[in-house]
């Protein structure tokens, strides 16, 4: 695995700086560009209306219009808030979301930090940000921003199991923790003898597939599970008292977390960044590499955004019944099949 | 500008009566809730204090009033064909709906009747005025639950019948266009064929309501059993129209009274009901009502008689002393204005029966026990208009 683009050695202190600068650089970009595409211009086709027209080339700025708007506001902080917790609590939601792009792998060599426990290490980041918003709901002073914030709580803990458990799938099958494997466990797979194709995951774990996309759906409290920030029921929920550029974090962190969770799926699930017909042990796949991530994360974005514009929500109750009575047994099932099938074949 | 007496004692009965309400729920257990009068699911500026244990319902109030604009008091110092320019914001949804009764009264009282050509076009324009009511209905529904495509769905099919009743009236939301003894114009050319058109969008628009929200799972399971108002109940607090009929009630006063002036009797139409009574129901209801709208339209519309659009009406209307009470099947519910004449240029009292207040007077009793997102279902699927409750 020694590509030609990293073949220069740098020193830790260089490498900490380009890493940095890359997770600056990519989070707020790649939230953006989902918003656009995704939430302004896709949302606008399905619902037939035009979207955002004006700032920029087809409307293509508006979003970087939204954000300029948001840093000029006004950041009120309520009376009666616990100041710090107020402040601290997005700052927390975005940290979570930071640490989950340190272990998305872009190419054979393209990865911030290569853990060999790389999705557990995702999966345990990904749940701070439960904190985040708990600490948000309760600083606010506000009934609608407790309830949404005890909603996202109870919310996010119930939909951590079925995530895990469906990951769990795709760890047995690929044999390891680390992302990087996980990859090449898809990239050297084959199906019914034929690797042209490799066997992304997809194929054999649809039922985990499907397990994990409803349930990163709740995870990122998107419709049918948004119920933490129902604008008709709790008015936006832990954020509803945040202004300015503490409300640009959350919106931000809500994007930057689609993005990632819809990475993670693409790597698991998708191939990740390798792409049949690129020897993942040359330098090309290095180029190739992120084009195909990404192109995979939009299809899986474009699954995640279409659910939210298409359902009605559920209610909390039976939100958590759901994810009791439904998901976790079935994901349980699925590991046992798994399990079973990787000793037997 | 002085305040008067009255105005102090209402003043502080107002204030006393808010803080009743919040005596009361605050010195109880649980927590109090205060929904509103800023709140997306009250659209407007209902509010409802609720009482919660958890997540759930122990009591719930709803406090109108907030937009209340005198409108019965104001109605008193104008003159007969002024009144309809105010009565128009009354249902703001559905505005040539709520003029129609009152002119009716008037009519009564002054013994006019409209020529056929008229009460057939009026009659259009009153359906229509339904459609454009309703159909935001069932995209708001969907927006209250979250799903926001068919909200724009119907506000994008919306716009054809608001372009058919500008074009027919020149007002788009408040046309102002019922006249005592007719009409104010007649129709613009072409105006039938393109309502037809407009028709058959509407008709697209329920089937794709039908798809994407009555067939949706999660839709059925957010409405189905939610807010059940048995038929006693429901008579007893005295809901009308849609909610009434949701509750098996065969009761249409389109149908089974309907006002002359208005020309029902020439389309051929089903009243529908529903045995369930709960939320879902009632947006059944809503959608056949929309459907069967639709072809009271199109049926009328190729049976528009020719003649006249105005009988022959004084300048200056007196209407001779007397009372009289007309109630048509607004959009909303029954909908109805109790008129009393001295002989005067203006009516000496106007009593305003509008059916939202009621059909949001049942919430204390649907909402005990249920979670807060039903609430916002209840609310959305009993379908008020703030300035039908308040007036």
């Amino acid at each position: 695995m020694s590509g030609l683009i990293f073949a220069i050695e740098l020193a830790y202190w260089q490498q900490t700086l380009i890493k940095v600068l890359v997770a600056a650089v990519l989070i707020p970009t790649t939230a953006l560009i989902l918003g656009i595409v995704f939430l302004f211009k896709m949302m606008s086709w399905m619902q037939s209306r035009m979207g955002p027209q004006e700032a920029g080339p087809r409307g293509l700025l508006q979003l970087a219009a939204d954000g300029l708007k948001f840093l000029q506001k006004e950041d009120i902080i309520p009376d009666r808030a616990d100041r710090f917790v107020f402040k601290a609590a997005p700052v927390v939601v975005l940290a979570s979301t930071f640490l989950t792009y340190v272990i998305l792998p872009a190419g054979p060599d393209l990865v911030i930090e290569n853990l060999p426990t790389g999705i557990f290490f995702a999966m345990a980041v990904s749940s701070l940000s439960v904190v985040g918003v708990l600490m948000a709901g309760w600083a606010s002073s506000n009934k609608y921003a407790l309830m949404g914030g005890l909603r996202a709580g109870g919310q996010l803990i119930a939909y951590e199991l079925p995530l895990i458990l469906a990951v769990m799938g795709v760890v047995i099958q690929a044999g390891s923790l680390s992302m990087q494997d996980i990859v090449w466990a898809q990239a050297d797979g084959s199906m019914f003898g034929f690797g042209g194709l490799g066997l992304p995951f997809v194929i054999t774990q649809v039922l985990a597939f499907f397990i994990f996309m409803a349930a990163i759906q709740a995870e990122l409290t998107q419709p049918p599970f948004d119920m933490p920030v129902a604008e008709s029921e709790v008015v936006g929920g832990f954020h509803v008292e945040y202004t300015g550029f503490r409300f640009l974090f959350f919106f931000l962190g809500e994007f930057a977390t689609a993005f990632a969770f819809a990475a993670i799926a693409a790597t698991l699930f998708l191939g990740g960044w390798w792409v049949p017909g690129v020897d993942p042990n040359s330098a090309l796949a290095n180029v190739v590499g992120p084009i195909a991530l990404f192109v995979k994360i939009m299809v899986v974005a474009f699954l995640i955004f279409w659910f939210r514009f298409t359902y009605p929500r559920f209610r909390e109750d039976q939100l958590q019944r759901f994810a009791w009575k439904y998901l976790i047994p079935l994901a349980l099932a699925n590991i046992t099949i798994t399990g079973i099938l990787v000793v037997v074949l | 500008m002085t305040v008067t007496d009255s105005q102090k004692m209402a003043y502080v009965a107002a204030q006393a009566a808010d803080a009743r309400v919040n005596l009361q729920f605050e010195t109880e257990d649980g927590m109090t809730l205060n929904m509103g009068p800023q709140h997306p699911a009250t659209h407007g500026t209902l509010r409802i204090v609720a009482q919660l244990d958890g997540e759930q319902v122990v009591r719930c109030e709803p406090i109108p009033g907030y937009m209340h604009r005198g409108y019965e008091k104001l109605c008193e110092v104008r003159t007969y064909p002024q009144v309809t320019t105010l009565i128009n914001r009354i249902d703001w949804l559905g505005s040539f709906a709520n003029e129609v009764p009152f002119i009716l009264a008037a009519e009564k009282l002054m013994d006019v009747e409209a020529p056929p050509r008229a009460q057939v076009i009026r009659t259009i324009l009153f359906e229509l005025s339904r459609l454009g009511n309703i159909s935001l209905f069932l995209g708001d529904l969907g927006i209250q639950l979250g799903g926001i495509t068919i909200g724009f769905y119907a506000f994008r099919d919306r716009e054809f019948v608001l372009n058919q009743i500008e074009a027919a009236t020149g007002g788009r939301f408040h046309p102002n266009f019922d006249r005592i003894g007719g009409l104010k114009d007649d129709l613009p050319k072409g105006w039938i064929a393109e309502t037809h058109l407009a028709m058959e969008r509407m008709r697209r628009l329920c089937d794709e309501f039908e798809e994407l929200v009555l067939g949706n799972e999660i839709f059925q399971a957010r409405t189905r059993g939610i807010g059940v108002i048995p038929t006693d109940i429901a008579t007893s607090y005295g809901m009308s129209g849609a909610n009434l009929r949701a509750t098996g009630v065969d009761w249409d006063l389109r149908r089974d009274a309907c006002p002359p002036g208005l020309s029902y009797d020439l389309a051929d139409w089903k009243v529908w009901t529903h045995p369930d009574g709960d939320s879902y129901a009632r947006t059944w209801i809503r959608l056949q009502e929309v459907r069967e709208s639709t072809h009271i339209v199109d049926q009328l519309l190729d049976s528009i008689p020719a003649g006249p659009i105005m009988a022959k009406v004084p300048r200056i209307i007196k209407v001779p002393e007397g009372e009289a009470w007309v109630a048509t099947e607004n959009p909303l519910g029954e909908m109805g204005y109790y008129v009393v004449s001295k002989g005067d240029l203006v009516p000496f009292r106007v009593k305003i029966r509008s059916a939202s207040f009621n059909n949001i007077s049942v919430v204390p009793w649907v909402t005990r026990g249920v979670f807060v997102p039903d609430v916002i279902t209840i609310l959305a699927s009993l379908y008020f208009i703030l300035g039908d409750i308040d007036r």
